[in-house]
């Protein structure tokens, strides 16, 4: 390692000044944690313009002060064009893609326990002629396994500098500080295959790695033994509906009191505020416009964190690899595969990031089709909303002892609910506009590994931001607004009676469309601003209950059985589980899809569904209870 | 769909890769696939030449995870039974 000050004043000065670097890898190499260890907390997250490709940039702080861009380009075994990732990967570096400048030089991080075929990506990247740094990683595993490599030799054979480093433990990163400072040149290595061709690819792999003496490690038998326990014929699928029980345990037996808790918290500062806040419209805005309105969302974020973090470690360790290949036969019968899986179970948390998650799937068809039901799925926005409507409609009696009881089983009817009509959806979908042809299921398997602290860390920071920018801006938009509405037109600086106020005029001319689901126009003006996010019915009602004289002493369950029929609520547990009431999944299918067709589609589709249904719903129930 | 057939593609001892058992081992011969769907296989480690081996499965047999080239990658069976595989031994004579 050769730090900055070690070099000659000559050196320095003739010393190029990296503005701009990449990080390439194959899947699995490691790559992400590597850019995590060098970059911290200084990334952000955002698209490549035009298409739906992700990507992390980062700042790398050096050791004289200097700060470098580092682009993280998603995994690819090729340059080949062929993919949507592999083409961002080849227009970056070639300096194609628009608002990002062409990168100066290139980190290449490949595994160094697996080189016979990472190297065949080296081949591809070293002939682009940029100024490379080849990292191999995972430099702790090779050697615990008995691997070897002679690093030296490595590097005059490819014509570019070679480090052994381990970006979990940081071992060997001084390189990457000594490559920014040392001078530009291109790589030189010693012959370069064929890149098109794969088999000379290999071939070259094999001999420079003979060259350098590279010996590959044994596989740990560890991650094979898991394997035959977690693929078990009998275990492998128990164990798979362990886990999925298990996620939805947790986010209910933990994620449930730290919501109560936070609400609790909540409640008690919004009591605070207006006995500080001096009485009148601005206490009436800040309490009940903005902190009611926002925090009746932000209590959610306990349990989407969780949700997030379980199914961080699942992907981390390696398992949900494991659970697409059980996933992928069931999977098959809807006309998608198992990596379809993955994006689905996360859906049970949030549409959001499950659709972007859908990019690990090759086929854009099935890729499309998971899109679409993924927002079929039991969102955790959706949680609230079932809670209080099945609170105050539906008494508690045991079915399966003190722990199944009525709510319960209906709450477990409404997962159920959307599920199948997912699968509906998904049929549907997959024999007619979506069908494709040639169905395929090919999935690296990564070993088993433990998840580190500091990348599930990272996820839950990107999540938690993204949410509270969520809360503090569309939410507390809305918020505001509603309060605008219900409080005007004044007289005489009083805030109006309800039915006269704006907010009841947009209710009561919607109200005959709604009418035959036996929704009145307050639960009406719920399903409009819900159309920003599920959870904020609960904030509408709870605002325009609170503010009617009539209601407002009571709690939101006492009015709602006031307000709402047996079967209207029916209807509308019905409702939110098919419709699409939520701007953030609309915005980000638009955003994955790349056009407005199919997130319209899809919002024109759920409503349909949610319409149709929330009314044979009404009249079903309006037969049998009375 | 390019069909690369070369002569010795129908010996007796070539399999497809699909009717091998678990545990049994191969080595890869040809694939009677698509170019693109080939070039994406031989960058996951499926070049000819190399050995592979029947790991574990999803339940029911399929998709089958492949053992070959240091990874471990999961196949469904319309796939491994266009990929044909020579004898162990056969291949190294």
């Amino acid at each position: 390692m050769t730090p900055i000050s070690e070099l000659t004043p000559q050196e320095a000065a003739t010393a190029q000044a990296y503005r701009t670097v990449a990080v390439v890898g194959p899947p699995n190499s490691g790559k992400t944690t590597l850019f995590n260890r060098l970059t911290g907390l200084r990334q952000k997250v955002g698209n490549f313009p035009g298409v739906t490709v992700e990507h992390h940039t980062g700042v790398l702080k050096m050791n004289g002060g200097r700060e470098v861009a580092l682009i993280d380009l998603p995994g690819v075994y090729s340059l080949t064009p062929k993919s949507e990732d592999e083409k961002v990967t080849v227009d970056v570096l070639n300096g194609d893609m628009d608002g990002i400048p062409r990168p100066d030089a290139i980190i290449l991080v490949l595994d160094s326990t697996n080189l016979n075929r990472h190297l065949m990506l080296a081949a591809r990247v070293i002939a682009l002629g940029l100024p490379t740094l080849v990292l191999l990683n995972m430099a702790d595993e090779l050697h615990n396994q008995g691997g070897h490599i002679d690093v030296l030799s490595m590097a005059r054979q490819l014509g570019t500098p070679v480090a052994l480093v381990s970006a979990v433990s940081g071992q060997g990163l001084g390189a990457v500080q000594n490559f920014m400072s040392s001078a530009a040149r291109a790589p030189e290595p010693l012959e370069l295959p064929v890149v098109q061709d794969a088999r000379l690819c290999r071939e070259w792999a094999v001999r420079v790695g003979a060259k350098a003496h590279y010996h590959r490690p044994a596989t740990p038998l560890w991650t094979r033994r898991l394997d035959s326990v977690f693929l078990h014929r009998i275990w492998g699928p128990v164990i798979f509906g362990v886990v999925v029980i298990g996620v939805f345990q947790t986010i209910f037996s933990v994620g449930q009191p730290l919501s109560n808790g936070l609400q609790f918290l909540l409640d008690r500062s919004a009591v605070w505020m207006s006995v500080v806040l001096p009485h009148g419209v601005v206490q009436s805005l800040l309490v009940n416009g903005v902190w009611k309105g926002t925090g009746a969302v932000l209590v959610f974020l306990p349990q989407i964190l969780l949700l997030f973090l379980v199914i961080g470690i699942l992907e981390d360790s390696g398992y949900l690899s494991r659970a697409a290949v059980i996933a992928d036969k069931t999977m098959a019968r809807v006309g998608l595969n198992g990596k379809s899986f993955i994006p689905l179970l996360s859906a049970y948390a949030c549409a959001v990031p499950a659709i972007m998650a859908t990019r690990t799937i090759e086929n854009k068809r099935d890729r499309t089709a998971t899109i679409l039901i993924a927002p079929f799925m039991t969102c955790s926005a959706r949680l609230p909303v079932y809670t209080m409507i099945i609170a105050a409609f539906i008494p508690n009696h045991p079915l399966l002892g003190v722990f199944f009881g009525t709510r319960a089983a209906a709450m477990l009817g409404l997962y159920v609910l959307g599920f199948l009509m997912a699968v509906f959806t998904a049929k549907l979908l997959k024999s007619s506009v979506l069908k494709s042809k040639d169905a395929q299921f090919v999935m690296e398997m990564p070993p088993y590994r433990w998840p580190t602290m500091s990348s599930l860390l990272l996820r839950l920071l990107d999540r938690c931001k993204a949410f509270v920018y969520r809360a503090g801006t569309v939410i507390l938009g809305i918020s505001i607004l509603l309060w605008v509405l219900t409080n005007f037109p004044m007289h005489n600086g009083q805030p109006p009676a309800i039915q006269d106020s704006v907010v009841a005029m947009v209710g009561k001319t919607i109200e005959p469309a709604i009418r035959p689901l036996g929704f009145d126009w307050k639960i009406g003006v719920g399903l409009l601003t819900s159309i920003a996010a599920r959870e904020v019915i609960i904030s509408t009602l709870g605002t325009l209950y609170g503010v009617d004289p009539q209601s407002h002493s009571m709690d939101l369950q006492t009015v709602l059985r006031h307000e709402l029929s047996p079967a209207g609520a029916i209807a509308l547990l019905v409702f939110f589980a098919f419709a699409m009431q939520c701007m953030s999944t609309i915005a980000v299918v638009r955003r994955e899809t790349n056009g407005w067709k199919w997130p319209i589609l899809q919002f024109a589709y759920m409503t349909a569904v949610a319409y149709v249904s929330a009314f044979i719903a009404f009249r079903i129930v309006n037969l049998f209870w009375t | 769909m390019i069909f690369n057939f070369i002569s010795g593609n129908c010996t007796p001892e070539s399999a497809a890769l699909a009717d091998l058992a678990v545990g049994e081992r191969g080595i890869l011969y040809d694939f009677s696939l698509s170019h693109d769907v080939a070039e994406y296989l031989m960058n996951l480690g499926f070049v000819p030449g190399l050995e592979v081996t029947v790991a574990n499965s999803g339940p029911g047999g399929d998709p089958r995870i492949y053992r070959v080239d240091g990874t471990e990658v999961a196949l469904r069976k319309e796939l491994s039974k266009l990929i044909t595989v020579l004898p162990v031994a056969v291949a190294a004579y």
